[in-house]
């Protein structure tokens, strides 16, 4: 008797997307603007990821850049740097690509009310983390006060520089920026040195204070030693992993730390979680 | 359900019964080994074998197998499109029955895979006793020698006859419709006991502890000696884990047909112990060392999939000591020196 799935719902099915925008953010990055065709929408949290196709070439784990709380849109911010995300750079407004998701657990956004928020950004750290400061801004009065560190390698790889000037002219958002280097001939008005150096001048109440930091993985045992310093909690300090996720679901096993899978149960995980596995970077 | 008889004439003619009106995947001789493979006559199937190169999952999980497939032009349209022939696999040993439950567990949990669940649901087990293991088995220290109650039927050889025991409806309704059989007498069922008990014996390697004590073993041995010793003789050549009933772990990846307007999405066994597993597009890796991933595989196989699905992932099939090229694979060799390393 032969059988086929043709007719039954598959998890690796994708849903079909529009692309309705594409912004370059910088040299490697751009922004894409999606929307489901079937006009549901990603119902995702801040946090969480999706599962990208370019049919015919593959499928990438890419974390949603935007707020729920925008419209029935969604945003990701993406770094032409494998097949897929190169071939998804090559996409114009009106093409379509695959999206399956949302996937992971995403900021624990009901325990971070009312809280002080520190946000650490590196790098391309900062698409992820753009989902909860925009969440963060939509519903401001939920939360404490809110600061951000942006750390860059070059002021010419700074994401968001339109929405972050913005940032800055609000009086609610503290906001620090940081390049590791920057060129004589270019202007720049933050500090110069790696991300750590922006700590002591961190003006925060550590007990009331969650740190969300996302980043390359060089970044973060530095980055929570800093935070440790100034008095946060281990488990007040939330970080972000990257792994090569292909599923999404916890069957494939690419994306396992000791017994994790950072699909499932991340991709993000508070240091005290993390601290307490032998194999990742912190 | 019922424990029956049937001589082995009869036996044979009700494989060929079978095999006419089904697909039948059995254990053929395959000098100087065995193999799972299509029967196409009775006369192929070999019950009385100590082990087949690849166990019986690939026929659940293929080595690779379409997930999806897609148009791009005129329009872009994907569906799920697995297409296969419901089978009977007739000759599962126990411990590959184990792994069965196993991949049960992890492709029919809280999230199903479809293509799994398609497969799973439309083949038949049909198992028999190992009576003479092969020399690189330990499955009697892993307490996997007598089936999980998941087979439709199960064989125990007698000698002349075979000993049938019925484990579903599905088992049932098979047995009607192929097999000869008489009522099994109480000396029989006695007799299978003692044969099952005398197999015990056979075993040439064992796990110096229960299984159970394995995790904590591995938790306190993390930083042994033994894993760079072990770790950096690894080819990283992955046929540990081509052999093993419990690996699961797969690579996705599309084709493309040569007109660019069709293709599929599919997945292919991938293996932890590869040096490109754990990388990714911007060329970080998080377990770049032949020590690290020979350490993630006997952690998954000893902890991991017991902490996270209830089973643990080691059989005591004893396929990877034989297949290791560098002799590293062995899980008894790991726990055994390990439990005395941290004793």
């Amino acid at each position: 008797m032969a059988v086929s799935t043709e007719s039954m719902k598959s998890l690796y099915l994708p849903k079909l997307a529009e692309v309705l925008k594409v912004e370059p953010l910088s040299e490697k990055e751009k922004l894409f603007q999606l929307r489901m065709k079937d006009g549901s929408r990603l119902s995702h949290k801040p946090g969480q990821f999706v599962e990208v196709s370019v049919l015919g070439v593959g499928e990438a784990p890419i974390s949603v850049s935007s707020s729920p709380t925008r419209d029935g849109s969604f945003e990701l911010g993406i770094r032409a740097v494998g097949n897929v995300t190169r071939a998804l750079h090559r996409l114009q407004p009106g093409d379509t690509l695959g999206i399956r998701g949302p996937f992971g657990n995403g900021f624990p956004v009901s325990e971070l009310l009312g809280q002080d928020l520190l946000f650490v950004a590196g790098g391309i750290g900062l698409c992820p983390l753009r989902s909860m400061v925009q969440y963060a801004i939509d519903k401001r009065g939920q939360f404490g006060k809110i600061t951000l560190l942006y750390g860059c390698r070059q002021p010419a790889e700074q994401l968001f520089q339109g929405e972050i000037a913005e940032w800055r002219r609000r009086q609610d958002i503290e906001i620090m920026e940081s390049v590791d280097r920057c060129p004589l001939d270019v202007s720049w008005g933050g500090s110069v040195g790696v991300i750590t150096t922006l700590f002591p001048r961190v003006d925060i109440e550590p007990n009331n204070t969650t740190a969300l930091v996302v980043g390359p993985p060089v970044m973060y045992r530095y980055v929570v030693a800093e935070c440790l310093k100034k008095g946060i909690a281990k488990d007040q300090i939330l970080l972000s992993l990257e792994r090569r996720m292909k599923c999404g679901m916890g069957f494939c096993g690419h994306c396992q730390i000791n017994n994790v899978y950072v699909c499932l149960d991340g991709p993000v995980f508070n240091y005290e979680e993390l601290s307490k596995l032998k194999e990742t970077e912190v | 359900m019922g424990i029956f008889i049937s001589s082995k004439i009869d036996f044979r003619s009700s494989v060929q019964k079978m095999i006419q009106y089904n697909v039948v995947y059995g254990v053929k001789r395959k000098t100087p080994s065995f193999a799972f493979a299509k029967l196409f006559g009775s006369e192929e199937l070999c019950l009385d074998y100590d082990i087949t190169v690849l166990p019986p999952n690939r026929y659940l999980l293929p080595p690779s197998e379409s997930l999806l497939r897609f148009n791009l032009i005129p329009e872009v349209s994907v569906r799920s499109s697995a297409e296969f022939q419901a089978s009977i696999i007739l000759g599962i040993h126990p411990y590959d029955l184990h792994a069965i439950r196993l991949l049960d567990a992890v492709f029919t949990g809280s999230l199903v895979d479809l293509n799994y669940q398609a497969r799973r649901s439309a083949t038949a087990i049909i198992g028999v006793d190992c009576l003479n293991p092969w020399p690189y088995s330990f499955a009697a220290s892993m307490g996997t020698t007598l089936p999980p109650r998941i087979f439709d039927l199960w064989l125990t050889d007698l000698g002349d006859e075979y000993l049938i025991e019925i484990g579903s409806s599905k088992g049932e309704s098979l047995l009607k419709r192929y097999f000869m059989t008489r009522d099994a007498s109480e000396a029989q069922l006695r007799q299978r006991d003692k044969l099952r008990q005398e197999s015990l014996t056979k075993y040439q390697l064992s796990l110096a502890m229960s299984p159970q004590e394995i995790p904590e073993i591995l938790d306190k041995g993390w930083n042994s000696p033994m894993w760079e010793e072990l770790g950096q003789k690894c080819f990283a050549c992955g046929s540990c884990t081509m052999v093993c009933p419990t690996c699961v772990c797969f690579d996705v990846r599309d084709k493309i047909g040569l007109n660019l307007r069709e293709g599929e999405r599919y997945r292919s066994w991938d293996s932890c112990m590869f040096d490109a597993f754990d990388k990714m597009a911007s060329g970080e890796n998080f377990r770049p060392t032949g020590t690290d991933r020979l350490r993630h595989r006997l952690h998954r196989k000893g902890k991991y999939m017991l902490e996270r699905w209830g089973e643990l992932g080691c059989v005591g099939c004893g396929r990877c000591v034989h297949a290791c090229l560098v002799d590293i694979a062995s899980p008894v060799y790991a726990y055994n020196r390990l439990a005395k390393e941290v004793k």
